[in-house]
């Protein structure tokens, strides 16, 4: 393990002393990534956990430089500072290297900011995109987004006498980002550090826009304990609900395959949000999710194509 | 962010926009004081794989010369997930009630 | 001085005939920006173009991004200025209403953006036509905003808030108002200032506190504690902003011979009844007014260029000795309490101890010109006669006008 102590070695651009909830899965995204950054870091974040707990004045949780500016441009602010970064060195004003990073939520990227993100996607901006799908609004309390899983209970969502959770399956992200034709995307969860920051470094060298998807646990929000977030990480790769990949210039690879897949049903039940999905008249549900999640496995298995 | 006397600056003497020029400046802002429960390090059971110091939320894994030396109790929120992600759980990392001095 | 297409074709040097458009993307390649982020919107368009086409022809050297909406517009620029870079923009109408959460960011920040507005009416009904509900609606956003009446005041307004957003004891982001259609697509012979008499004019260093330069933290979230403070310093910077404005105004008028203040007047150093005005009206009322002095009646005008900080002594100072004042408005508040123009400038005869006890004039307020409805002489003259009735009764008959409305 002679990278992770060189990387530890480092001094860390993300302090403690922020304000984000014990056993957060965002910290320990943004921590892997900017462990292996090798340039100055410009970092956009958007409204919401990160910004909120990260930056509080006068406190700072950044050692890198650090934009905030509302909830749904994240993508067209760090898109500006990108295209500075280009004029001022074309014009001599500055001769250093950076590495551009936005951050953002799941919704600040599947919904709100969804715009923006398609936006920078097109222009080609240097930047690496990550969103910390904890899948909801949990800075305002749970509410349901259009990353929230099917049978979910969120606060917009709630399990009630006529209703059973969330309706709809959560929106093909990574779908969306490829249609932007990007150089480099990938799916990527805490618990599995090694592949995180692989993919990390491939995403910091990529000329062009880059998307990185992380299954980021929210122990509020999910109603799990706070000891278990990076082990619900490894359950939802073990189970294929999040399977790890990575697109290079179109060309599918997948990362990891669990020895045995194991049922969905491990990984729903360590959290409360699923709970009612597990009484018999919610068995269709649970079902349908185990049908769902077995057939975005194949089609991952059929487009990574033995890659 | 207090002047000498212990008052906060008033708007004719803080930087403008809201701007903050100290980099990392919340590591002096104590989180520790969240924690209901807390990590115990064992130096002697620690096998220096560092997967509590890449796993921790919270920055809180001191690190000094390439070596785990301990748990930093200023920020550690008491999660628990070095505990729980450390191959030798129980022993060179362990979970105790606050105000344990075990 | 580079040659431009667009000064090709509207032949060459100085005294050439450009549209406001023109004239204000003339001024966006000659204050050489960094980066410009822009989406375009009738009848701000053309300067969309050209600036592209400037930069498609190596004639300006910025980073042009055509982005996805209005709102990344503004949300690209802050983050190019808040990166350290020297940023400009333009919009109109829905789009100025759609950048709304970010003007306020822009200035919460202390970003120094220019922004050319092309005044358009709001939705709905639809309209493309002038009416200032697009950039009154901004007033309140801690953006500077100055008007213009016709397309050389564009031009040099634009050059002149490139100084006066920078200027560190300001810092504060500026639009740049200018009537849709009536000045964005008016041809008028302008002056034309060499380029380098324009780069020696600016501040030609860059700001080194932002992201390019120093590991900062913009956007913290700033509770109870320090907002309260960091508002109170926009104001302190708005206020600071009216002497710049000034100054600047003034090492202009050394370039170029031409003045600026925050506002001007015309014949209103002895006037009996005057209107307030902002923008290109200005023009056909100072015809109306030639007319009224040469029958013997005391008429003036009071025309505003700076609205935002709004130069509150100096309107109370320029219309204390009128007795009778109309305040045009070209938007409406739809508070019932007459146009954003006229709340304010009766609000500033009442300020200040040496008003108290005054005789003020009696002040009335005629919306106008809402969706582009023309205004003609006639209507400016019924405004005076009105006036001249109230002075010669003492009041009012009815505090709030519509101008050209059919009942």
């Amino acid at each position: 393990m002679g990278h992770i102590k060189e990387l530890a070695g480092k001094e860390g651009l993300f302090t403690g002393g922020h304000r984000l909830c014990a056993g957060c899965g965002i910290p320990v995204v943004v921590r892997q990534f900017l462990a292996v950054t090798e340039h100055p870091v410009i970092v956009a974040a958007g409204t919401g956990c990160l910004q909120v707990a990260s930056a509080i004045y006068p406190y700072t949780a950044w050692r890198t430089g650090f934009i905030h500016s509302a909830f749904a441009n994240t993508a067209s602010t760090i898109s500006g500072v990108e295209a500075a970064y280009k004029a001022l060195k074309r014009k001599g004003l500055t001769d250093k290297e950076f590495h551009f990073i936005a951050i953002a939520g799941d919704g600040g990227t599947y919904d709100i900011g969804l715009q923006a993100l398609s936006g920078m996607l097109e222009r080609g901006h240097r930047v690496v995109y990550i969103c910390n799908d904890n899948e909801g609004y949990m800075n305002t309390g749970v509410q349901a987004s259009s990353a929230t899983p099917l049978g979910a209970d969120t606060t917009t969502t709630p399990v009630g006498a006529r209703s059973k959770g969330k309706e709809r399956e959560r929106k093909d992200i990574i779908g969306i980002v490829l249609a932007h034709n990007v150089p480099y995307v990938a799916q990527v969860s805490p618990a599995h550090w090694h592949d995180l920051t692989s993919k990390a470094k491939k995403a910091l060298k990529t000329e062009g826009p880059s998307f990185i998807n992380s299954l980021t646990p929210c122990p509020r929000g999910w109603r799990s304990e706070t000891h278990i977030s990076m082990e619900l990480c490894r359950l939802a790769v073990d189970t294929c609900y999040w399977p790890l990949f990575e697109v290079e210039e179109g060309v599918w690879r997948l990362n990891y395959r669990p020895r045995i897949k194991r049922p969905l049903a491990d990984y729903l039940r360590t959290q409360a949000r699923f709970k009612h999905l597990f009484l018999p008249e919610n068995k269709d549900i649970l079902e349908n999710l185990q049908a769902s999640v077995d057939r975005q496995w194949e089609q991952i298995l059929k487009l990574c194509d033995g890659n | 962010m207090y002047d000498e006397t212990g008052n906060k600056p008033g708007w004719q003497s803080l930087p403008r926009g809201g701007v903050i020029k100290r980099p990392g400046s919340a590591s002096a802002y104590e989180t520790g004081e969240w924690r209901l429960e807390k990590p115990v390090y064992n130096t002697e059971h620690c096998i220096q794989c560092f997967l509590c110091w890449v796993y921790c939320p919270d920055s809180a894994i001191d690190v000094r010369d390439g070596k785990v030396i301990g748990v930093d109790y200023y920020h550690c929120k008491g999660c628990g997930i070095c505990v729980q992600e450390c191959p030798r759980t129980g022993r060179a990392l362990d979970m105790v009630p606050e105000g344990d001095n075990k | 001085m580079v040659q431009t297409a667009l000064e090709k074709q509207s032949g060459s040097g100085k005294g050439t005939a450009l549209s406001g458009n023109e004239a204000i993307a003339l001024a966006i390649r000659q204050v050489n920006p960094d980066v410009v982020a822009a989406y375009p919107i009738t009848p701000q368009t053309d300067i969309v173009q050209y600036v592209a086409q400037f930069v498609a022809d190596g004639q300006v050297d910025a980073e042009f991004l055509g982005v996805e909406s209005e709102h990344s517009a503004m949300s690209a620029c802050i983050g190019a200025c808040a990166a350290g870079a020297r940023t400009v923009t333009a919009t109109s109408s829905q789009g100025l209403a759609y950048m709304w959460e970010t003007l306020h960011i822009a200035s919460g920040m202390r970003l120094p953006i220019v922004m050319a507005v092309v005044n358009r009416a709001l939705s709905s009904p639809l309209n493309i036509h002038c009416d200032h509900s697009d950039s009154m609606g901004a007033r309140d956003t801690g953006w500077i905003q100055i008007y213009s009446s016709n397309v050389q005041e564009a031009y040099d307004n634009f050059i002149q808030a490139i100084k006066v957003a920078e200027d560190p004891e300001v810092m504060l982001p500026v639009m740049v108002c200018m009537d849709g259609f009536l000045v964005s697509h008016s041809l008028e012979n302008l002056q034309i200032i060499p380029d380098e008499e324009i780069s020696s004019f600016l501040i030609s260093t860059r700001d080194q506190s932002g992201l390019l330069f120093q590991p900062v933290t913009f956007g913290a979230m700033d509770l109870q504690d320090y907002y309260f403070e960091h508002r109170r310093q926009i104001i302190a910077a708005m206020e600071t902003a009216k002497g710049v404005l000034l100054r600047t105004g003034k090492s202009f008028k050394d370039l170029t011979g031409r003045a600026y203040g925050l506002l001007s007047g015309y014949r209103i150093d002895d006037a009996e009844i005057a209107v307030v005005v902002i923008g290109s009206l200005s023009g056909s009322v100072q015809v109306v007014i030639d007319e009224l002095r040469s029958e013997g009646i005391k008429a003036g005008m009071v025309n505003l260029r700076v609205f935002r900080p709004f130069p509150v002594r100096e309107v109370a100072s320029a219309l204390s000795r009128c007795r009778a004042v109309a305040v045009l408005d070209r938007s409406d508040s739809l508070s019932t309490g007459g146009g954003p123009l006229f709340i304010d400038v009766r609000s500033a005869l009442y300020a200040g101890p040496e008003s108290r006890g005054a005789e003020r004039p009696v002040i009335v307020n005629y919306v106008y010109g809402l969706g582009g409805r023309l205004v003609s002489l006639d209507d400016i003259r019924r405004v005076f006669e009105e006036l001249k009735r109230v002075v010669s009764s003492g009041h009012t008959t009815r505090l709030i006008n519509y101008l050209g409305v059919r009942e």
